[in-house]
């Protein structure tokens, strides 16, 4: 009896110490939690969420500051992703926000002056040109946050929603009648 | 004969071959107008146009470049006008149009020049890039460029399997191909061989086609081709899956998520032989296939076809019967309702079967899976189809992957046997291309967050730097000043202090200061325009004015200035 006190007793410590050790030794560093939602949105870097950026929204989710439906660009399906990593609720939009169709940003040729002011606005560097010199977006780059539009003194940039074509064309979901067994 | 294996699983359908194996391949008429996607190769971005409109094409004249790694060219199928180089409906199941080029055929077929070549005397990468440039790519279906399959990668491909198996009932392009051009599949299959550095080709094709095998092991023997084998194959559904192809012949066991080369082994149709031997030895460009139209027709068979020839066009050819509804391109396996009849026949185009209700009456209603994973038991791939399809239909999809969703090759063994009717393959290919638009998503975040970061990173930068050059500027003024301070008062008539060359500092680093300042203003009296001197007083007023003006105008400038700093 006391011999099989002693051994569970050691293997506790022994256990115990190693857990000690191993959340010393292989503490992870910076916060994962931040870096895993950050994973999960979609990088717009709009901040219609009311965040400078998608890296700030993700901090502020992570310190429970912000909702999870804060994120047009995410769509449902973000706020649905967001919910399972975080083990909540999903919670539709708010009134107002609601998400749109991709799009890219077009900058009209002819009447850009060349003022570099959305130059300044883009968020992830997709919009190419000098001062003076003529603009133009990196389409595959744009984001579709719309951040160089406001900024235009000239107008001269129009979103283009994505369309379908037949290199982005999806199988749809195959829909006809469950019929139940007779 | 070499020992055969078995794969698991598989169906027997109705075969429906004979009725369009009566007559030998015909050459469809020429049609009055070709409409030719610039897109005809899977993967990879379209062909760039190298023709305008109003240009006048020869036969064999390239009209798509390709563009990218993955492409491979397109070319005018015969001499004529283009017409139009706009979106057309295409052979494809999304029914969405496509960038096309329109060809009037003038009718003299008047060929660019070409010539054949001795494969022999290249160097292999010139030999890929001649059939980049003559458009060949897979014809059994899968339209990859060819090209980059016929390279040895990291494992040294030891067998070259050549695919006549022709599984899926009603087509029969292949089987009539093999009985009437076998010599040149050979060949190609030798050009091939020779580009892999293979050591054994295997042909392997199903036992219903005796002609077939007959005349294959009978130009592989005038040929003279020792390491050439003409293997005969059982016939079941879908034992022409390269995997399974593979399989049978070698006995080699493809794992999942695996490519066929990794295991040494590399898999092409025998059509695609075929069109490397015109090529190559020809000098002909991939212009035309042979089709196998059936079905709802009055006298199915094989015919060639100038890619770009209009379905209707060609199915007239056969004789379509009045009631038939629509055409399936491949077969009713795997094959895919065709959108449009206008749309042109194209490199994938194997088999058109004309669909009439009485030939494909409308599938049951589905009922619920009873999970009685007959699906299983026939699936090719060896998956769990029932799993799959509740994964898919939950769309769990990343369950589905790991249920090796992309092992799945659309067989639709499964969806044959389901006692429930579930059309379960449809639920695959949703699937599967959810997970493709997903993983491009990804990749449009992970790029955007990275250029993103790289951006707060640069602006960062930039602040830190104008920071510490004005902290700079600050310190020296700090420190001419004090300089200022200590020297003895300046000689008269002169407002800056300039320190006696000959006094040694009181400290080294003031003087290194001052003999910056120094430096500085030596460098501000060689900059000054040297015409100000002895000027009348009527040059100084204008000169007064001019400046004036200037600074006016500076002042207006000023509020933007600080904005039009480029970042
Ligand atoms: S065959 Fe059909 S009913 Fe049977 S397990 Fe598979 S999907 Fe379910
Ligand atoms: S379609 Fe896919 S899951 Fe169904 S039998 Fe064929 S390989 Fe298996």
């Amino acid at each position: 009896m006391m011999t099989a006190l002693f051994v569970m007793a050691g293997i506790a410590i022994v256990l115990g110490a190693a857990l000690g050790f191993s959340a010393i030794r292989f503490r992870v560093e910076g916060n994962p939690l931040v870096s895993k939602i950050d994973a999960v949105l979609p990088q717009t870097q709009c901040g219609q969420c009311g965040y400078p950026g998608c890296k700030p929204y993700a901090t502020a989710i992570a310190s429970g500051e912000a909702d999870i439906n804060k994120c047009p660009p995410g769509g449902e399906e973000g706020i649905h992703k967001l919910a399972e990593l975080l083990g909540v609720e999903f919670k539709p939009f708010g009134e107002g926000t609601q998400p749109k169709a991709k799009a890219v940003a077009f900058i009209d040729e002819n009447v850009c002056i060349g003022c570099t002011l959305c130059l300044q606005a883009c968020p992830v560097d997709a919009i190419v040109g000098a001062a003076k010199q003529m603009h133009t977006i990196i389409a595959p780059e744009c984001t579709g946050c719309e951040l160089c539009i406001a900024p235009c003194p000239v107008d001269c940039i129009d979103m283009i929603p994505l369309e379908e074509n037949i290199d982005n064309w999806k199988w749809r979901y195959p829909v006809y009648a469950l019929t139940p067994a007779q | 004969m070499s020992k055969l294996y078995h794969f698991h699983g598989g169906v027997h359908p109705p075969a429906n071959k004979t009725q369009s194996t009566q007559t030998p391949i015909a050459q469809a008429a020429m049609p009055p107008r070709l409409v030719i996607p610039l897109h005809q190769h899977a993967g990879g971005t379209a062909t760039r146009p190298a023709v305008k409109v109003g240009d006048r094409v020869l036969k064999g004249q390239v009209i798509g470049l390709p563009e990218g790694r993955i492409s491979s060219a397109v070319h005018a199928s015969t001499s004529g006008t283009v017409t139009a180089i706009d979106l057309q409906p295409v052979a494809h199941p999304s029914g969405l149009p496509a960038l096309c080029v329109t060809l009037i055929p003038d009718g003299k077929d008047e060929w660019i020049e070409h010539h054949g070549t001795d494969y022999r005397e290249l160097p292999h990468a010139d030999l890929r890039h001649l059939l980049r440039m003559a458009g060949i790519v897979g014809l059994g279906g899968a339209v990859f460029p060819s090209d980059l399959k016929l390279h040895s990668g990291q494992q040294r491909i030891k067998t070259l399997v050549l695919n006549g198996a022709e599984c899926e009932p009603y087509i029969t392009c292949d089987d009539m191909l093999m009985r009437e051009r076998a010599a040149e599949i050979v060949r190609g299959a030798e050009i091939m061989c020779a580009l892999l550095q293979a050591e054994v080709v295997l042909v392997g094709i199903e036992d219903n086609k005796p002609q077939a095998i007959a005349t294959m092991q009978q130009a592989v023997a005038t040929g003279q081709h020792e390491n050439i084998r003409v293997v005969a194959v059982p016939t079941i559904y879908p034992g022409g899956g390269a995997k399974q192809l593979i399989r049978v012949l070698t006995g080699i066991e493809v794992p999942y998520g695996v490519r066929a080369s990794e295991m040494g082994v590399q898999c092409f149709n025998v059509g695609t032989a075929y069109s490397v031997c015109r090529a190559i030895a020809h000098g002909e460009p991939l212009l035309s296939r042979i089709v196998t139209i059936t079905g709802n027709v009055q006298r199915p068979q094989n015919f060639e076809v100038l890619l770009g020839t209009p379905i209707a066009e060609l199915a007239a050819q056969a004789g379509t019967k009045p009631d038939t509804t629509g055409y399936i391109m491949g077969g009713p396996m795997m094959g895919v309702p065709v959108p449009s009849a206008q749309a042109g026949v194209i490199k994938a185009t194997n088999c058109l079967i004309a669909s009439s209700p009485a030939l494909f009456p409308p599938a049951p209603p589905a009922l619920p899976c009873i999970r009685c994973t007959r699906c299983a038991e026939v699936c090719p791939a060896d998956l769990q189809p029932q799993e799959l399809y509740w994964f898919a239909k939950a769309r769990e999809l990343g369950k589905a992957q790991e249920y090796h969703l992309f092992d799945c090759i659309e067989c639709g063994a499964c969806s044959y046997v389901c006692p429930s009717h579930i059309p379960l393959v449809q639920y695959y290919r949703f699937a599967k291309s959810e997970i493709w638009a997903h993983e491009q998503e990804k990749n449009a975040a992970d790029l955007a967050r990275e250029r993103h970061e790289f951006r707060q990173e640069r602006l960062e930068r930039d602040k830190r730097e104008r920071a510490e050059k004005l902290a700079q500027k600050e310190r020296a003024a700090a420190a001419a000043k004090a300089a200022a301070a200590a020297a003895p008062p300046a000689p008269a008539g002169d407002s800056a202090p300039p320190a006696a060359p000959a006094q040694p500092a009181a400290d080294p680093a003031q003087a290194l200061i001052q003999a910056a300042i120094e430096r500085a203003k030596a460098q501000a009296a060689l900059s000054k325009p040297k015409n100000t001197e002895n000027l009348t007083p009527q040059q100084r007023a204008e000169i007064a004015e001019i400046e004036a003006r200037r600074a006016k105008i500076r002042e207006i400038a000023r509020p933007d200035n600080g904005q039009n700093e480029g970042p």
